[in-house]
Formats: structure tokens, sequence, C-alpha cells
């Protein structure tokens, strides 16, 4: 079996916002950045299904250099071959980075490919959708739970209040959420070697944003709000601000 | 022909979910602003008393395609219904009526949609939109990024955008109701085959009949703080005098104690109900990244310095086990009155 995965680099989830002099992205200064912690999951998956059915897993991420370091992490956690659709532009929308990973794909032929259902910088959680209409390959997302019969899908998707089962023909694509398996921890020797390990370039085919973005912001601050400190005494006022002052119930 | 918008309107069971209306709401001042017409589109069966119901939201026209008409085009029989095929009528629909700008709501369900239908028409994507504005009759947008951390206001040159604006941020006013001219369209009339059902859905579980707190518009949620699983009741008991539905922080649900389904946070829902009631939740930065959009916080924590007070609009610094059953009665009091 064949299995892409695609993987990318985000900052660390606890990072403190500062935007940058552009106005219109985080200053990444002092920011350490990971491996999309969904990705983890797509990446553990592909480990898993290569354990048992045997094969060849491959991590591709599209980005700039430092997109290396998402297909190191998972050079750490086992996966075969890496590599990086280069790109020197710094802006780049959803769309861009779908039909980049789409051509890369449509080139390999997979059995399988594998993504996280959303990159927890810009929640687009666009990815696996688009490049399942470019590559015609179809596909589900937010999935938690995966069984693969000869050559049929059977994937179980989060939804509002349930679940959906869907049956999908390999070649398929996947979009993974929390839930589905539990990644491994790379050992010593596995960073080790990692670190070592060719990358293969290859540039990006594709430019041209559909999006732009103007400005970065903060979120409106909250005016400080209404702090009791009496407990249950304070209970009936709480609950008479709530009504008159919010007006929520 | 006028340029149109495209509002998608989903439903359940034939009744128009609160998610439509904000939709419906949304397009309808769009198309006011950019001259356009607006255009609602649903799949299934929806009869013209529910039809009406949009009206009061500015709908005047809906196109309606039967789900199982749809469904008799799937190679394989008994699916419950195809985001490949439905994300074919929205472009199909798209296509039809000149509609340049599409417009759904950022629900499981338009989330799946809206990659595919942008894909199809080849538009730019505004997605999980907090904010939408038209200025001479062009659209830009806000959306929250890194979980909630910073705002990003976006805009395109492409002529065709589809916009998912998240649930419960957008209020729709409610108008005097009129009626809704039907327009039915067949699977054919939109050249749907059965090549377009790369995906099906065979079976839907609903795991509780009790309101996800993904859609609710009241959210009560429990964490360490609650102790136990067992502590539980008193955050139902609350919810279930104000009609919330309950949450919970990803420590609990690690725990056990409560079902991943009831997440809020950066791996769990993100939600943006009017009133969030946090009980026993520390506030941590992944929990506030499901939860901070939330209209009106409110935070009962026994540490006067748990980050969730900086957030929060009220606050009562004092033990649960005390405080939740007394504004339990004191909620039941109002509410009734
Ligand atoms: C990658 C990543 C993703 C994550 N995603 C999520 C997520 O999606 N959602 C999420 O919630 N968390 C998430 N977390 C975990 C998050 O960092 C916190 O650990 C978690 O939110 C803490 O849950 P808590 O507030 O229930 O527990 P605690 O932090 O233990 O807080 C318990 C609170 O209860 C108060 N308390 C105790 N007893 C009482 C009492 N009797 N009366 C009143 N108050 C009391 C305490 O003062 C304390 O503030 C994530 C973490 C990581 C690293
Ligand atoms: N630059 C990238 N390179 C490779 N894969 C990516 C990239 N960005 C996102 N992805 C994949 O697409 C998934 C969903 O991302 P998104 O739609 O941006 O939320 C991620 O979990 C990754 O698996």
């Amino acid at each position: 079996m064949k299995i892409i995965v695609c993987v990318s680099l985000v900052p660390d989830s606890t990072t403190k916002v500062k935007i940058d002099s552009n106005g219109k992205s985080i200053d990444e200064n002092g920011v350490s950045f990971i491996l999309n912690p969904y990705d983890e999951f797509a990446v553990e998956e592909a480990l898993q299904l290569k354990e048992k059915n045997g094969g060849e897993t491959i991590a591709v991420s599209f980005g700039g250099d430092k997109a290396k370091d998402a297909i190191k992490k998972a050079f750490q956690m086992g996966i075969d071959k890496g590599v990086l659709i280069k790109t020197t532009d710094s802006e780049f929308d959803s769309f861009t980075v779908a039909k980049n990973l789409a051509e890369y794909i449509k080139s390999q032929d997979p059995d399988l490919v594998i993504l996280g259902k959303q990159s927890i910088d810009y929640d687009g959680m666009l990815l696996p959708s688009m490049i399942s209409e470019m590559t015609g390959l179809p596909s589900t997302s937010v999935v938690v739970k995966m069984e693969i019969n000869e050559k049929t899908i059977t994937a179980e998707r989060e939804i509002e209040g349930g679940k959906e089962v869907l049956m999908l023909q390999m070649p398929a694509l996947i979009g993974v959420q929390k839930g589905i398996n539990e990644p491994r921890y790379p050992n010593l020797k596995s960073i080790m070697a990692a670190k070592s390990r060719p990358v293969e370039e290859i540039n990006a085919a594709y430019s041209g944003n559909k999006v732009r973005v103007g400005e970065m912001k903060m979120p409106p601050s909250k005016s400080s709000g209404k702090v009791f400190t009496n407990g249950k005494d304070d209970v009936s006022e709480l609950v008479k601000l709530l009504r008159e002052e919010a007006k929520v119930i | 022909m006028t340029k149109s918008i495209l509002a998608f309107a989903e439903h359940k069971e034939g009744k128009f979910k609160n998610s439509a209306f904000e939709v419906v709401s949304e397009a309808s001042k769009l198309a006011k602003e950019c001259s356009a017409e607006m255009v609602v589109l649903a799949i299934g069966e929806i009869d013209q008393s529910a039809a009406d119901v949009l009206s009061a939201f500015g709908a005047t026209k809906l196109i309606l395609v039967s789900l199982s008409e749809l469904n008799s085009k799937s190679p394989v029989s008994g699916i419950q219904y195809s985001p490949s095929a439905t994300a074919k009528v929205i472009s199909a629909v798209a296509g039809k009526e000149s509609a340049e700008t599409i417009v759904l709501s950022a629900t499981a369900l338009g989330k799946e949609l809206a990659g595919r239908v942008a894909v199809m028409t080849d538009s730019a994507v505004f997605n999980d939109c907090t904010e939408l504005i038209a200025a001479s009759g062009k659209i830009s947008a806000a959306r929250p990024v890194y979980a909630g951390k910073s705002i990003i206001s976006i805009s395109s040159d492409s002529e065709k955008i589809l916009i998912t604006i998240r649930p419960n941020v957008f209020k729709p006013e409610r108008k005097e109701e009129s009626n809704v001219e039907l327009i039915k369209m067949t699977p054919d009339d939109l050249a749907v085959t059965s090549a377009d059902f790369s995906v099906a859905v065979k079976e839907i579980v609903v795991s509780s009949e009790k309101l996800d707190v993904a859609e609710a518009d009241r959210i009560v949620s429990g964490g360490r703080g609650m102790k136990g699983p067992e502590h539980f009741n008193l955050v139902e008991d609350l919810a279930n005098a104000i009609g919330a539905a309950t949450g919970a922080s990803r420590a609990v649900v690690d725990a056990g104690w409560r079902p991943h389904s009831e997440q809020v946070g950066q791996t769990g829902k993100t939600v943006s109900p009017s009133l969030y009631i946090a009980c026993g939740i520390s506030g941590a930065i992944q929990h506030l990244a499901g939860m901070s959009s939330s209209k009106c916080i409110v935070a009962i924590n026994k540490d006067k310095d748990a980050p969730i007070f900086q957030i929060a609009n009220y606050g009562i610094v004092g033990d649960v086990f005390e405080i939740l059953p007394a504004l339990t009665d004191e909620m039941k009091k109002v509410v009734s009155q």
C-alpha cells in the first residue's frame, strides 16, 4: 500500500500571539513550531496501516524551507520518505496549497492519502475536500474510525450530535480527527536517525492566491467582567444581571 | 440575467435549522448591498409552510431538490445522502442562477461542502467568518485564526466567492412572514449523474437526543472542578433549567467522565452561544480557543486567579457544589416568569 500523508508546521498552540510589523501575520520571533497536532494522527494512521499491510509511507509538505521540520517530525515517527513542495512566496491560501498538493498526489498514484482534519494556525478545514475534488479521489474528513476491507474503506466521521458512517472505494483520501489513534512518541534512536535523512525537494508548480489577507488584529478585548466573591449569596444578583443587563435569559 | 447570491439552507426533517436562518439573513443583507437577488437552496422534502418561515429572513424564492430523487441517482442504494452529490447540486444551481456568491453555514456539513463547491465553481473561500462587510458591491470578511487569538480581514479579486459563516455568531432578526415561491429542480435539470456519488453516507448514528453543544445557543460546561462524573447532574440540572446543552473541558473528557462529543476547545468543538457558563473550568488557552467568541461568559470557580475570570463577563468565586444548586433554583424561578 502506498500512503501519502500531508503534513504542516504550525506555531505551538500555547504561543502568545503578537502581530508582526507587516500588520498581517504573527511575529514569529521566539515562537516554537510543531507538527500540526492533527497531522500526528494522520502520520500514526499511515504507520499502523503500513505495519499491517506493508508498503510505503511518504510525508509531503508545501511551504518554505522551514516546512522541512514537519517532515523531520514525521521521519522521527517512522515515515519512509519526505517531500517538500517548495515555494518562495510568503503568503498562500488554501487553494494554492491544495492545488500544489493535488498535483503531487496525482503524479504519485497512491492507494491512500491521509491529512489532518484541520491545521491549528488558520483552522481552514478545507484541504481534504478541496484536494478530493482536484484529484478526483473520494474523501471524507473528521474521521474518528476507519476500517479497510479489500478496497473498501468504512469510515466514521463526527457530526453535530452524532456520527456518520461512509463507504469509500480506494484509492481514497481521509482527513483524521483526534480519537482515531494514539500517536507514538519517537524514541531517541529514531530522533537521531531522522536528523540525517534527506528530504526530496520539488518546486511549487502553481501560485496565485484567490484570497488576500488585509490586516491581522487582536480580538476586541472584553471590558473586565463583574466578579462576585460572596459565593451563594451573589446568585440572585447574577441572575438579575443576566436577565436585565446581558439579556441572555 | 441579474446576478444573484445563493444561500444553502440546512434543515432537519423538513424544519429549517437556526443556522439556515443565519445564512439566509446574512445572504439577504449582502444581496441588498450588492444589488443582487437572493435565492435559497434546500435539498430534501420541504413544504410550503416551512418554506414561508424563511421569508421572515428575507427569502422570496426557494429552490428545492428532492433528496429521494437525488439519491435515486446513486449507484449504491440505501444511502442517506452524498456530500459529493450535494456539492454538485449547489454548484449547478449556482451556475443556473448566475450566483457569484454562495453562502453556507460552517456546520459539519457546511465545512465538508465548502472545499468541494469552491473547487467546482472556482471560487475564493472566506471560511468560518464572524463578520461580513459589503461595500460598493464588494464583499470582504473577518475570521478568527490561531484559535481565536487574532482576527484577520480577508478579501478577494475573484469574481466568485464562497462564504461560510460561523454558527451562532450572526443574529438573524425575525420580520413578518409572507409567501416564498417554491421552485422544484430535478437532478436531471442539474446534470447530476451516478459519477457524482463518489462518497455517500450509509448511516447516521445519533449519539443522543440531547442538543449538541456545537448547535446550542446556551451551554453549561463542567471541568475538573466538578470532582467526578457522579456530580455532573449539577451541570445537567442547570442546563435543563435554561434549555442549554452540556459541554466539558478536555480534562474531564480524557478522564472518561464525559463523552468526547461534549468537549469544547481546540481539539473539541468551537462554540459561540449567547450564554456560556463554565463550572470548575480553569480556562486554559486551548479551552478558551473553543468558546471565547461566546457572547456572554459566566465563570464559577473557587480560585479567584483562574484565567477563566479574565474573559468572563460575570463570575462568582466560590464552590460549584454550593453555587450550582442555588443558581439552578434561581434560574428556574426567573425562567418560569
Ligand atoms: C494540544 C492540546 C489541546 C488541548 N485541547 C483542549 C480542548 O479542546 N479543550 C479543553 O478544554 N482543553 C484542551 N486542552 C487541555 C487544557 O490545556 C487544560 O488541561 C484543560 O482545559 C483543563 O481542564 P479543566 O479546566 O477542567 O481542569 P483544571 O485545569 O484542572 O481546572 C479545574 C478548575 O476547577 C476549579 N475548582 C476545583 N474545585 C472546585 C470547586 N469545588 N468549585 C469551583 N471550582 C473548583 C479549580 O480552581 C480549577 O481552576 C488541550 C491541551 C493541549 C496540550
Ligand atoms: N502547507 C501544507 N503542506 C502539506 N499539508 C498541509 C499543509 N497545510 C495543511 N495541510 C494538510 O491539510 C490538513 C487540513 O488543513 P487546513 O485545511 O488548512 O485546515 C492538515 O491537517 C494537513 O494534513
